[in-house]
């Protein structure tokens, strides 16, 4: 039953990894990378790792995508044009990839994975969250602290990239709202009484 | 004879429980798939970003069959960094794709000349 859930999932996981390369248009490309997450998140289920999971499908696809199709969607692009001249690369790029698949391939065949035994069952009781959490509040403190930081540079940074000062915006000063006097808004003027002409 | 029977033993094996060797030709096929990507797709950033993330994957399943098979958390520690530092990756990159788009008016990458490089 796990052999038939890793064949189907690393079949939808392929076919979803081609769809994002050849795609015409970038905002189906980065539905079918959501698909690539969802069924990769399957497999790393296959692979207990319970946590992870979730937070591929949490992190990606609830917040990455997301990211990524609103860029895809409000960029203005003439996407034809950038697809120009696709085809005259699918000669290099079909090489390169079966070239890396054909060394990883020898890579793999050609050694002994060592000592790789049937994986352990884990416990019913066990919980990866624990132990995840365990390891990474003891052991690798100092770089989940670092990489809290890492996250703490990339919204600032992202932010200040992205942040403009606009002059067409009507906003209001409340210190000078505050500093204003009487006669500032104000002004009395002494000027004589003037007779009307139309009654007489 | 003996070499058949082996053979046919690793053919076997293939319809078994998914081994470490399983993982490891996935994510082999993933990361060429995404590296084959970024050859066919290199004039859209867009594309580029998708493939970089692609890749990620590749190298996360990896790292999860890892720590599977030989029965070590470190490896999804990792795969948690990792991730982390590729949320911060995505974000900066797509800014300076936004900001490249409002400047440039294009995200072809064969526009990025400014530097004369």
């Amino acid at each position: 039953m796990p052999t038939f859930v890793f064949y189907v999932l690393s079949t939808i996981l392929v076919l979803a990894a081609l769809r994002v390369i050849t795609n015409r248009n970038p905002v189906h490309s980065a539905l079918w990378l959501v698909l690539a997450f969802f069924t990769a998140a399957g497999l790393w289920l296959l692979l207990q790792a319970e946590f992870l999971a979730i937070a591929l499908v949490l992190v990606y696809v609830g917040a990455v995508m997301v990211l990524f199709l609103f860029v895809v969607m409000m960029l203005d692009v003439n996407f034809d044009s950038l697809r120009a001249q696709f085809r005259s690369y699918i000669p290099l790029g079909a090489t390169v990839g079966v070239l890396v698949v054909v060394e990883m391939a020898l890579v793999l065949i050609g050694s002994n994975p060592g000592p790789v035994a049937t994986p352990v069952a884990a416990p019913a009781s066990a919980s990866n969250t624990r132990s995840l959490g365990l390891l990474l509040y003891t052991d690798y403190v100092y770089p989940f602290e670092i990489a809290a930081v890492i996250l703490l540079v990339a919204i600032i940074a992202a932010i200040a990239l992205t942040h403009r000062q606009r002059r067409d915006t009507r906003h209001q000063n409340p210190s000078e709202q505050v500093k204003v006097r009487p006669q500032d808004r104000l002004r009395v003027v002494s000027m004589p009484a003037e007779k009307r002409d139309n009654q007489e | 004879m003996h070499k058949k029977n082996r053979k046919q033993g690793d053919i076997v094996s293939l319809f078994t429980a998914p081994t470490l060797s399983h993982y490891l030709v996935l994510g082999a096929i993933l990361f060429a798939i995404s590296m084959a990507g970024i050859f066919l797709n290199r004039k859209n950033v867009i594309i580029l970003l998708m493939a970089i993330e692609l890749m990620l994957l590749a190298v996360n399943l990896n790292f999860i069959a890892f720590s599977r098979y030989l029965d070590d958390m470190a490896g999804q520690v990792f795969v948690f960094f990792i991730l982390t530092v590729a949320a911060a990756e995505s974000a900066i990159g797509l800014a300076i794709l936004v900001l490249l788009f409002r400047n440039v008016g294009s995200i072809d990458v064969e526009d990025l000349d400014q530097l004369k490089g």
